[in-house]
């Protein structure tokens, strides 16, 4: 293409566009509409993705649980079927023994236990463990609370961080932070409530739903150290599974189980959830794309189509422009803009309505509604304008294309004579 | 004109074979024609006889199976797309029956675009086209679309394009073929005034009232010339 070339075919391209408002400006709608089709579903998918892996995480992540079991094999003259019950301060083993982890907890757990308010009393889990939990399970303080700090651990304090629903059930709209509660007839401080959170995934009940204590006072009122679950964190899921290993070599000798007996500890290992979770979602998105990307093909076969027809009705058109001289060049690359242009025209359009749309959709609040919480926000994100840009690129570019092949092969001899 | 030493002209045994695989028709078979500057052909024939594929080599639009052909002192029998389509432009002006004008546009519109193709510059054409619709007499109705004028008028108009880019030869086919006989008349009128300007002429009829006033009349039958000299009055 030399100067000339390009600036005939703007030529060319302008005086026949100035000719056909109306059926550019139906063009241009057909192709906005199947853009705001595929925008909205991406960004319905999209908002999907995010809020259910925010539901998935509320629990936290990279997290491997352990629930103390039996052995399954014989170890130094012990026979199998022996309990092993790991104690807390076996944790601080395994943290020394495994720096690699992101963190390791245990928990000890006292479930329906009696916690009283003034003349409240609710039966709720108490939950015993130390101050990454915090962090790490996503029970993030309310503000003008705190969670358990390794001084609370130290000095065996009898505080207590409690779950926001059974927060409300002990004190209504009141705030319990500095308020006293009793478990167990033992008089404990409030200390922080937990934000609300929307979480899909448990071990032992809701986080909403339980209390937190130091792990040593737990030890000191309950008179119990033996874990309920063990649980630890690595820092990249993929080194979950050297890490779960690794940890049976640790307390294997320590515990007197033989380190390749994996059914000592019944595992949950969220990282393998996390995986299957990433493909369904891949897999909807996919689903969504497609639906999308063949709407919009939809749109570009009616680009096409209807370029075709005006090829067919301007062959004679284009016979004598080719008997004064036009070079086939010329001919069709007003066709391929005409495609181009109607599709990134109608491609630009749709984007900005569905911008307009999600954005409206974004202000409806979401706190409380089921099904909007379920959903999550729909949301645009620059992948989804790659493709959807790419789509229509390609739906632009065939559009004309064709039409335009068509266009050139028209043997100008044959359409100039008689009628 | 540029090649004012040689024929404008110049077909030496041109054949042009159409195969279609199943049927095989040779519609020229070997034309031997020469053209000086400043003639006025006819060309004349029944219908099937090949004039019709003979114009469109003679126009560039098609290109010959066999044979050269010089037009204008440049052998264009070799040649394909682009380089066709610049010969067109600057060499061979068209005049169709049907007029072959694009109806969505004004006339003046329609005499620029041969200037559009060539590439002069938009005050240069302005002028041109202005000229030109004066010679034919239409320079009132430079801003009408094609549907608001006459026949005849139309056919101005499409003179007036054929002779935009001041061509080699002006190749007319049928030119007053749709016309009445008062607007062929005047058509035939400007014909006889462009070629005592020096226009070299090729003109396909059937109309032996224009093919008289041609100073020179071939006739082709079967895709042979059978007969070529001066018009018989």
């Amino acid at each position: 293409m030399t100067k000339h070339d390009l600036k005939l075919v703007l030529q060319l391209f302008f005086r026949s566009a100035r000719l056909q408002k109306k059926r550019a400006t139906l063009t241009i709608a057909s192709l906005a509409w199947g853009t705001v089709t595929i925008l909205l579903l991406l960004a319905f998918g999209e908002g999907l993705k995010r809020q259910m892996q925010s539901n998935e995480q509320a629990m936290g992540s990279n997290l491997a649980i352990l629930w103390p079991g039996e052995t399954s094999k014989p170890y130094k003259g012990l026979a199998e079927g022996r309990p092993i019950r790991p104690r807390l301060d076996d944790v601080d083993f395994v943290r020394a023994r495994m720096p690699e982890l992101d963190a390791a907890w245990g928990e000890v757990t006292s479930w329906r236990t009696a916690l009283t308010y003034g003349r409240k009393t609710v039966n709720a889990q108490v939950v015993g463990t130390c101050p990454v939990y915090g962090d790490r399970r996503k029970q993030f303080p309310k503000p003008g609370g705190r969670f358990l700090d390794p001084d609370d651990l130290e000095e065996k304090r009898r505080v207590l961080f409690l779950g926001n629903e059974l927060a409300k059930q002990l004190f209504g709209e009141e705030d319990p932070v500095g308020k006293t509660v009793a478990i167990n007839n033992s008089p404990f401080t409030v200390i922080g409530v937990m934000q609300r959170k929307r979480q899909s995934s448990t071990y032992g009940g809701p986080d909403a739903q339980h209390g937190v204590i130091p792990e040593t006072t737990f030890k000191a009122l309950f008179g119990r150290d033996r874990l309920n679950v063990l649980v630890i964190r690595v820092k990249q899921p993929e080194e979950m599974d050297d890490a779960l290993v690794r940890l049976n070599q640790v307390l294997g000798p320590r515990l007197g189980y033989d380190p390749e007996d994996t059914r000592v500890f019944g595992v949950w290992n969220t990282v393998e959830g996390q995986k299957m979770g990433a493909k369904i979602l891949l897999g909807l998105e996919l689903f969504f794309g497609i639906i999308g990307a063949l709407t919009l093909i939809i749109g570009g076969v009616g680009v096409a189509n209807i370029m075709y027809a005006v090829v067919k009705e301007r062959t004679k058109e284009i016979g004598v422009k080719m008997a004064m001289g036009a070079r086939r060049r010329w001919i069709t690359g007003p066709f391929i803009l005409e495609g181009l242009v109607y599709t990134l025209v109608g491609g630009l359009f749709g984007a900005l309505i569905s911008i307009v749309i999600v954005t409206l959709l974004g202000l409806i609040p979401s706190e409380g509604n089921d099904v909007l919480e379920f959903l999550g926000k729909p949301t645009l994100s620059w992948p989804i304008g790659a493709a959807t840009v790419a789509i229509l690129g390609t739906a632009g570019l065939l559009a004309g294309y064709f039409p335009a092949r068509r266009a050139a092969s028209i043997d100008p001899a044959s359409t100039l004579r008689y009628e | 004109m540029s090649a004012a030493d040689g024929p404008v002209i110049a077909m030496d045994r041109i054949r042009k074979i159409y195969d279609t695989g199943k049927v095989r028709v040779e519609a020229l078979k070997g034309i031997d024609l020469s053209v000086a500057a400043g003639e006025f052909v006819a060309i004349v024939g029944p219908s099937g006889s090949g004039k019709s594929t003979l114009m469109n080599l003679i126009g560039c639009l098609d290109t010959p199976s066999d044979g050269t052909y010089r037009l204008a002192g440049e052998d264009v029998s070799g040649l394909s797309g682009d380089d066709l389509a610049d010969i067109r432009n600057r060499r061979v002006g068209f005049v169709f029956q049907n007029f072959n004008l694009l109806p969505q546009i004004t006339a003046y519109e329609n005499v620029e675009m041969p200037l559009l193709f060539g590439g002069v510059p938009p005050k240069k054409r302005k002028e041109r086209v202005e000229e030109l619709m004066t010679k034919v007499g239409l320079a009132d109705r430079m801003d009408h679309k094609p549907t608001e004028l006459s026949g005849g008028q139309m056919q101005r108009v499409a003179i007036a394009r054929a002779l935009a880019m001041n061509p080699d030869i002006l190749l007319a086919d049928e030119p007053t073929g749709n016309l009445d006989t008062s607007s062929g008349g005047d058509v035939m009128g400007l014909f006889t005034e462009l070629w005592e300007q020096g226009r070299t002429l090729v003109v396909i009829t059937h109309d032996m009232t224009l093919a008289r006033r041609a100073g020179r009349v071939v006739e082709v039958r079967d895709g042979r010339i059978i007969k070529d000299g001066e018009a018989a009055a």
